[in-house]
C-alpha cells in the first residue's frame, strides 16, 4: 500500500469569471492533511467563490484541483461530498423547518444506503442503520455543544447554535476536509472562544480544516498556515505571523484594520 | 412510529368506524352518498401521491392528473371491448402503476433542473399534452376512441369475485358501492402506510432536505436529481393505481375527466388539508369531495325555500364558494387545516426562543 500523500487538497491555476469579473484568477494552493488552513482577504476577494468551486457549486473556468489524489475539473457537489469535502455556508443554510436532529441525520445520507424497499419493509438492516444514524446524530449534537431538545426546529435555535448545527451536519458526512465559511461571524467573544476550542478538537480528531475568517485574532491563534486573497489573486501564503508582516497584505487587508 | 400503545383502543374503534361507515352513510344519506365516499377514497389516494411530490419534496406539479389518466387508460384499453382484451386486474393495475411511474420519470428527467414556477408550468403543459393525446388518438388508428372515451370497461373483480355485483354475507347485502368502498379503503390504507414509512426514512429526510434548501442538500451529499426523480416516480405510481381503480369503478373513461381543473383540485386537497401531513391531506381530500357534493344537493332546494326560485345556478355557486373557502383558509390557516406538527410549530414560534435569539444578536452587535 502506498502512503497517502501529505497534500489533501491542491489547486493549480484555478480561474473563475463572472462576466468580466475575475473572482478567482490563477489561484494555486495546497492544503496538507491535518492542518488548519486559513483563508483571508477583504470583502469580495473571492474566498466564498473558492469554496463554491471546491464543493462543486461553481464549475471552474480554468485550472484543476485535486482532492485526496483524485483530480476534479467539473464535478457534482454530491460527489465531492462523497469524496470527503464538507462545508458550512457564510449565510447559514440549514434545513430550517426540520429539527436539529434531522438536520444532522441528513448529513449521514451520503454514508448510508437504505432505499425505498428498506423503508417500506423495515428490514433488519434498515432498522439498524436508522438507529445508527440517529445515534451518531445525537453524539454530534452533543459534540458541537447543542444541548437543546433534539426536536427543536433548526430555525428556532439561537444564531450561535445554528452555526454549530451547520458544523455538526457537515461532520456527519465524515469529511476529510471541513470547509468553514466565516463560522464565528456575528458571535460574541465567549462564543468565539468556545468555537475555537471546538475547531481544535475537530482537527485533533484527524479532520483537516479550511477556514475563512475575518477575525484576525482567531486566524492568528488557530491556523497553521494562511493564504491571503485580494481581487481573486493569492497575494501571500505562509505562517500567520509571517503573513501578518507581509507588506502586500498590510496594504491590501490588515492595513485597513490594524 | 406514529401510533403508540395507549392509542391502540382508539385505533381499533377508528377501524371499526371505518368498516361500518358505508352502512351508516347509506341509511342516513342514501345510496348515492356511498358512491361519493368511494370517489373520496380515490381522491385521497391521488392527494397522498401528490403529497409526496409537493408536500415532501417541495416540487410544484400542476399536471399530476396525467398519471391518473395513464392508469385509467391502461386499465380501459386492456380490459374492455375496445381491443377485445380482458386482462385480469392483478395484471392491469400493476401495469398501469408501472406505466405511470415510467411517465413520471419521463417527465421528471428533463424538467427537474427547473425550479418553482418553471417546473409548475412545464408539468402543467405535460398534463395537458396527455389529455390532448387521449383526445386525438382516434385517427388515423383508433386507439382511445377520442373524445367519446372508452365505455363498457370490465368491472373490478378478483378471482371470480366481482365487486360490481351484490353479495350477501352474514345476512347483510353488500352492494357494488359497498364492496368498492372496502376495496378502495384497503388501497388507501396501503398508500397511507407507504407514505408514513417513506416519511420517516432516509429517503423521506432527503426529500424534505431538498424542499428546505436544495443547494445545501446537494452539498451535503444528496444526489438531488435522483432523489427528486424518485419522488416523481412514487407520486406517479400512486396516481396510476388510483386511475386504474377509477376506470374499473366508473366503467367509462374519457379525456374530460383529466382536465387541468382536476389537477388543481388535487393540489388544493394537499394545500388546504396541510402539506406534508398525511392526516391533513386525507382531511383535505374528504372535504373537497364531500362539500361540493353537499352544496350541489343543498343549494337548489335552499334557494327554492328562501326565494321561491333558483337565483344562482348551483353549479356556478359551487365554484364561487370553493374559491371563497380557499381564500379564507389561506388567510387564516396558511399552513392548511391540519398542518404537520413541524409546520404548526413554525406558525407559532416559541416566544422564549425568539427572545433569546434577539439577545444573541444584541450581544453580537455590542
Ligand atoms: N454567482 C455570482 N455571480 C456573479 N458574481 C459573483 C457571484 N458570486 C460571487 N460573485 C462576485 O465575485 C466576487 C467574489 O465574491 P466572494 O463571495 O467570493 O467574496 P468573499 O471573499 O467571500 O467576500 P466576503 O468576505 O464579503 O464574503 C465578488 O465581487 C462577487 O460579487
Ligand atoms: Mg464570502
Amino acid at each position: 500500500m502506498t502512503q497517502p500523500s501529505e497534500t489533501l487538497l491542491e489547486l493549480s491555476g484555478v480561474c473563475k469569471h463572472f462576466g468580466g469579473l475575475a473572482a478567482l484568477s490563477a489561484v494555486s494552493l495546497h492544503i496538507k492533511r491535518g492542518e488548519i488552513y486559513g483563508l483571508i482577504g477583504p470583502n469580495g476577494a473571492g474566498k466564498t467563490t473558492l469554496f463554491n468551486v471546491i464543493t462543486g457549486l461553481y464549475q471552474l473556468d480554468e485550472g484543476t484541483f485535486s482532492f485526496d489524489a483524485n483530480s476534479y475539473a467539473c464535478c457534482k457537489p454530491h460527489l465531492l461530498a462523497q469524496a470527503g469535502i464538507a462545508r458550512t455556508f457564510q449565510n447559514i443554510r440549514l434545513f430550517a423547518n426540520m429539527t436539529a436532529l434531522e438536520n444532522v441525520m441528513v448529513g449521514r445520507h451520503v454514508r448510508t444506503h437504505s432505499g425505498i424497499w428498506g423503508a417500506l419493509t423495515h428490514n433488519r438492516a434498515t432498522c439498524a442503520e436508522e438507529r445508527a444514524i440517529a445515534g451518531r446524530a445525537h453524539e454530534l449534537l452533543r459534540y458541537v455543544g447543542i444541548h437543546r431538545p433534539s426536536n427543536t426546529l433548526a430555525k428556532n435555535l439561537s444564531y450561535g447554535e445554528q452555526r454549530r448545527l451547520e458544523i455538526a451536519r457537515a461532520l456527519a458526512t465524515e469529511p476529510k476536509l471541513l470547509a468553514l465559511d466565516e463560522p464565528v461571524a456575528g458571535m460574541n467573544a465567549t462564543e468565539t472562544e468556545s468555537l475555537k476550542a471546538l475547531l481544535q478538537s475537530i482537527r485533533n480528531d484527524g479532520v483537516t480544516v479550511l477556514l475563512i475568517e475575518h477575525d484576525v485574532k482567531l486566524i492568528m491563534g488557530l491556523c497553521d498556515r494562511v493564504a491571503v486573497l485580494d481581487y481573486g489573486k493569492k497575494i501571500a501564503e505562509g505562517k500567520p505571523e509571517d503573513v501578518r508582516r507581509d507588506p502586500a497584505v498590510i496594504a491590501a487587508y490588515l492595513g485597513g484594520e490594524a | 412510529m406514529k401510533f403508540n400503545h395507549q392509542s391502540k383502543p382508539m385505533l381499533a374503534a377508528f377501524a371499526a368506524a371505518l368498516l361500518v361507515l358505508p352502512f351508516i352513510i347509506d341509511s342516513l344519506l342514501g345510496h348515492g352518498w356511498v358512491r361519493i365516499a368511494d370517489f373520496a377514497l380515490l381522491y385521497i389516494m391521488l392527494a397522498l401521491g401528490l403529497n409526496i411530490v409537493v408536500g415532501y419534496a417541495g416540487l410544484l406539479d400542476l399536471g399530476y392528473i396525467a398519471f391518473f389518466a395513464v392508469g385509467a387508460y391502461t386499465y380501459a384499453l386492456l380490459g374492455s371491448p375496445q381491443f377485445g382484451l380482458h386482462w385480469p386486474i392483478w395484471a392491469v393495475l400493476p401495469l398501469g402503476a408501472l406505466l405511470a411511474c415510467f411517465f413520471g420519470v419521463l417527465l421528471g428527467a428533463p424538467t427537474l433542473r427547473l425550479r418553482g414556477d418553471y417546473l409548475a408550468i412545464v408539468t402543467l403543459g405535460f398534463g395537458e399534452i396527455i389529455r390532448i393525446f387521449m383526445n386525438n388518438l382516434n385517427a388515423p388508428v383508433n386507439i382511445t376512441n377520442g373524445p367519446q372515451g372508452i365505455s363498457s370497461i370490465d368491472p373490478l373483480s378478483m378471482g371470480g369475485f366481482s365487486f360490481s355485483k351484490t353479495h350477501e354475507l352474514f345476512g347483510v347485502d353488500f352492494t357494488a358501492v359497498h364492496l368498492h368502498y372496502y376495496l378502495f379503503l384497503g388501497f388507501t390504507l396501503l398508500v397511507i402506510f407507504v407514505s408514513l414509512r417513506l416519511q420517516h426514512s432516509r429517503i423521506g429526510r432527503a426529500w424534505m432536505a431538498i424542499r428546505e434548501d436544495e443547494v445545501a442538500a446537494n452539498a451535503m451529499g444528496i444526489n438531488t436529481r435522483n432523489i427528486k426523480l424518485l419522488a416523481f416516480a412514487m407520486g406517479a405510481t400512486f396516481g396510476g393505481i388510483s386511475g386504474g381503480l377509477f376506470a374499473g369503478f366508473q366503467g367509462f373513461v374519457s379525456p374530460e375527466s383529466f382536465s387541468l381543473m382536476e389537477s388543481v383540485m388535487i393540489l388544493c386537497m394537499v394545500v388546504l388539508g396541510g402539506m406534508g401531513n398525511i392526516a391533513g391531506v386525507v382531511l383535505g381530500g374528504v372535504l373537497l369531495v364531500i362539500l361540493p357534493e353537499a352544496f350541489r344537493h343543498g343549494a337548489g332546494p335552499l334557494q327554492q325555500a328562501l326565494f321561491g326560485k333558483i337565483v344562482v345556478d348551483p353549479e356556478s355557486l359551487r365554484m364561487l364558494m370553493f374559491g371563497l373557502a380557499l381564500i379564507l383558509v389561506m388567510l387564516w390557516r396558511p399552513a392548511g387545516l391540519w398542518p404537520s406538527t413541524q409546520r404548526r410549530r413554525e406558525l407559532m414560534p416559541d416566544e422564549t426562543v425568539a427572545q433569546q435569539e434577539q439577545d444573541t444578536v444584541y450581544d453580537a452587535a455590542k
